[in-house]
């Protein structure tokens, strides 16, 4: 066995064998919502639609059957489109909609924060709103006066705080609320696409705030967005839903690739209803697509490291493969090909190398994906295609002259006093 | 004893913060913009009840003679408004604060809870009013007085049950908005408060039963209690004193418990389905 492969082995158990506690556990969980289909209102439409036989509303089945896991100190992302089901999810996990099928177990103090300011009143002043919020989050007064301040800091509202919430700008408004449902010290954080929120360096925070509870082994919180920037820097595990069913989970690149593949197959999908047989990031246009290593997976840091990308790609149009070179100790692409252009159609087979002795050492894994022109915008191009982590190659630099510590060793690039 | 204590205390500490919290609010709310605010709560029943005076006492000649007669017009008529308004402001409470059932999971009987406290918080600084104006006003204070919290209780208990079952409906049905409209009119007219009791076997001595009958509607017998105990025993009766059989006259209180119990449970039941169906 090579030490390749023990790397992904290792990565696999440990999110297998995760030893930290479980805080949500969401158990085969399915809701279906009955949505009138004419007006049934009415005490004389009720009654004649039960003398026809009508029932008055369909059954829609929104989640069909979601079991995952969380566990303390994860940031969890949800992932899916418009309608996939994710924000009835939430709310079910929130407790405010009770599942049809299923269990969902919560560990701790959950905050959920589905829409912005719960409770708050324009009629009150921005202190008194604090302590309404607070106190539906579950806090007393005494705790809520304990994080006041630091509440007022992180909104940058101290001057507002006793003028009335009417007075307020909607984004003031929305500082105000996101301030406590972050500052306020639940266990549990659920957030339901907030990030898009307040000015720039208020932005700033936010972002600043999402890495520091990153690394707090403590706090989970809970991320549903459209946001795959977001996927990618925060989170560490993610669930896609589709049609109200977990499609993907586990590794948040993986999901948030099938995220953005899953947007542009939407156009295609109408054409070709056939049942998705593909692994992850493959399909019937694109049926193969893997890394090949040619090098020794163990690369000792000297000689640049060779790899073959085989595809399988029919159809008559300019296309383009893009390779990332993505560093999975420290997290990060470390470099991107960009599209370079492919010349010939089918089954092939194409060579590149990378040179590797600028790294310390580390653990890499080479991501290729294939790309079409947008039909857009000419600078662009379309993902189509993804390698998972069975078709990407991984490799690792090991050498006992370089170091552990940053990615690049000193003799590429060395800080120097002016 | 006290493990159980403190799970009791875990159990409903989010409860009783959300609770003093929402209270306190709608009370904030309530005379929000209005130049004489809260004094209002005081203000109101006196207004309401110098119109009911001059019409129905002075015009209409609905009195049973006794001194007393105004004071407890006046008692009789804040005890209704504290019905009036907890059940038709905790019927509609729910579908009012609605956005915030979808938002967020608490327990949601708080809000109609604090809608009726709400009331009850008025009815308070009523009755404060009452007792002062009944020093002028013939009133006759015993030891009876010590009884009133329990009759108000009783009052609170009926207000409570009836607002949860009109809440749970009203999610349901809008059209319970104007049925109950129409029957607190009708209650209204069937309580004693505008007439004395007696007047009814006064005027039309073959409808005496019709007075026993009332009398054991539950709020008309809670708000006759609690004028019989505060006002003047002498003079305001209660069912005790116009029914004779004790078994009818304990009806209305066992009707209260089970009021408030069937509410309760109704609401229980259909709760949870509450932020789905707003």
């Amino acid at each position: 066995m090579t030490a390749v492969e023990n790397i992904a082995k290792n990565e696999v158990a440990a999110v297998a064998a995760d030893e930290r506690p479980v805080v949500l556990k969401v158990d085969h969980v399915a809701k279906s919502f009955r949505l009138p289909t004419e007006q049934a209102s009415g005490l004389k439409m009720a009654f004649l639609n039960w003398t026809k036989g009508i029932k008055g509303y369909t059954e829609q089945k929104v989640l069909r059957d979601i079991s995952f896991e969380v566990h303390q100190g994860d940031f969890f992302g949800i992932v899916g489109r418009n309608g996939s089901g994710k924000s009835t999810l939430l709310k079910i996990i929130s407790q405010i909609y009770v599942p049809e099928q299923g269990t969902v177990d919560v560990r701790g103090k959950l905050v959920p924060f589905i829409e912005l300011g719960v409770g708050f009143n324009p009629e009150l002043t921005g202190r008194e709103n604090v302590y309404l919020n607070g106190a539906l989050l579950g806090f007393t007064r005494e705790e809520i006066t304990a994080m006041y301040d630091d509440i007022v800091e992180f909104a940058e509202l101290g001057e507002f705080m006793d003028q009335k919430l009417k007075n307020y700008s909607s984004g003031m408004q929305v500082r105000l609320a996101f301030s406590v449902a972050i500052k306020a010290q639940g266990d549990i954080l659920v957030l339901d696409e907030v990030l898009a929120v307040g000015d720039e360096a208020f932005q700033r925070k936010c972002d600043n705030f999402f890495s520091e509870v990153k690394k707090d082994p403590t706090k989970t919180v809970i991320l549903v967005t459209h946001s795959m920037d977001s996927v990618k820097k925060y989170c560490n595990k993610a669930i896609l839903i589709k049609n109200g069913e977990i499609i993907e989970s586990g590794d948040k690149d993986v999901v948030a690739d099938r995220y953005t593949l899953e947007n542009m197959a939407t156009k295609k999908a109408s054409e070709k209803d056939e049942p998705d047989s593909f692994p992850t990031g493959l399909n019937a246009r694109v049926p193969f697509l893997k890394v090949w290593p040619v090098s020794n997976q163990l690369s000792d840091g000297v000689e640049p490291f060779r790899f073959d990308v085989e595809y399988e790609f029919t159809e008559d149009v300019p296309f383009y493969l893009a390779i990332s070179l993505v560093d999975t100790k420290r997290g990060g692409v470390v470099c991107d090909s960009g599209s370079v252009p492919m010349q010939n159609n089918g089954r092939q087979r194409v060579s590149f190398e990378i040179p590797v002795n600028a790294f310390n050492n580390s653990d890499f894994k080479l991501l290729v994906s294939l790309r079409l022109d947008n039909p857009e915008d000419p600078n662009r191009t379309d993902m189509i295609a993804f390698t998972n982590d069975d078709n990407s190659c991984f490799f690792a630099v090991r050498n006992s002259k370089n170091k552990n510590y940053a990615l690049l060793s000193d003799r590429a690039l060395q800080f120097h006093q002016i | 004893m006290k493990k159980a204590w403190d799970n009791l205390r875990n159990r409903y500490h989010y409860s009783v913060v959300v609770f003093k919290e929402l209270v306190k609010t709608d009370f904030q709310l309530r005379y929000q913009g209005s130049f004489l605010g809260v004094l209002w709560s005081v203000l109101k029943p006196l207004m309401l009840f110098a119109v009911m005076y001059v019409v129905f006492v002075r015009f209409l000649k609905f009195s049973d003679g006794t001194p007393s007669f105004a004071i407890s017009l006046l008692c009789g008529t804040c005890l209704w408004s504290f019905f009036n308004e907890s059940t038709s402001m905790g019927m509609s409470s729910i579908v009012n604060r609605g956005d915030l059932l979808r938002k967020i999971h608490f327990p949601n009987y708080i809000i109609v809870a604090s809608t009726t406290m709400g009331a009850m918080i008025s009815l308070a600084i009523n009755l404060v009013v009452v007792i002062v104006f009944g020093f002028f006003a013939h009133a006759h204070y015993t030891w009876h007085v010590l009884l009133v919290p329990l009759n108000i209780l009783q009052l609170y208990a009926i207000a409570l049950g009836v607002a949860l079952i009109l809440a749970t409906l009203y999610v349901y049905f809008r059209d319970v908005a104007h049925i109950w409209e129409v029957i607190l009119q009708a209650m209204f007219y069937a309580t004693p408060i505008i007439y004395p009791i007696t007047m009814i076997a006064q005027r039309a001595p073959e409808l005496a039963w019709v007075e026993k009958l009332l009398m054991m509607v539950p709020t008309t017998q809670a708000i006759m209690d609690v004028r019989h105990n505060l006002i003047s025993p002498e003079d305001v009766p209660t069912i005790w004193t116009l029914v004779n059989n004790p078994l009818l006259c304990l009806l209305p209180y066992v009707a209260s418990v089970v009021i408030l119990w069937i509410g309760v449970h109704v609401f229980r039941k259909h709760s949870a389905k509450f932020a789905e169906v707003l």
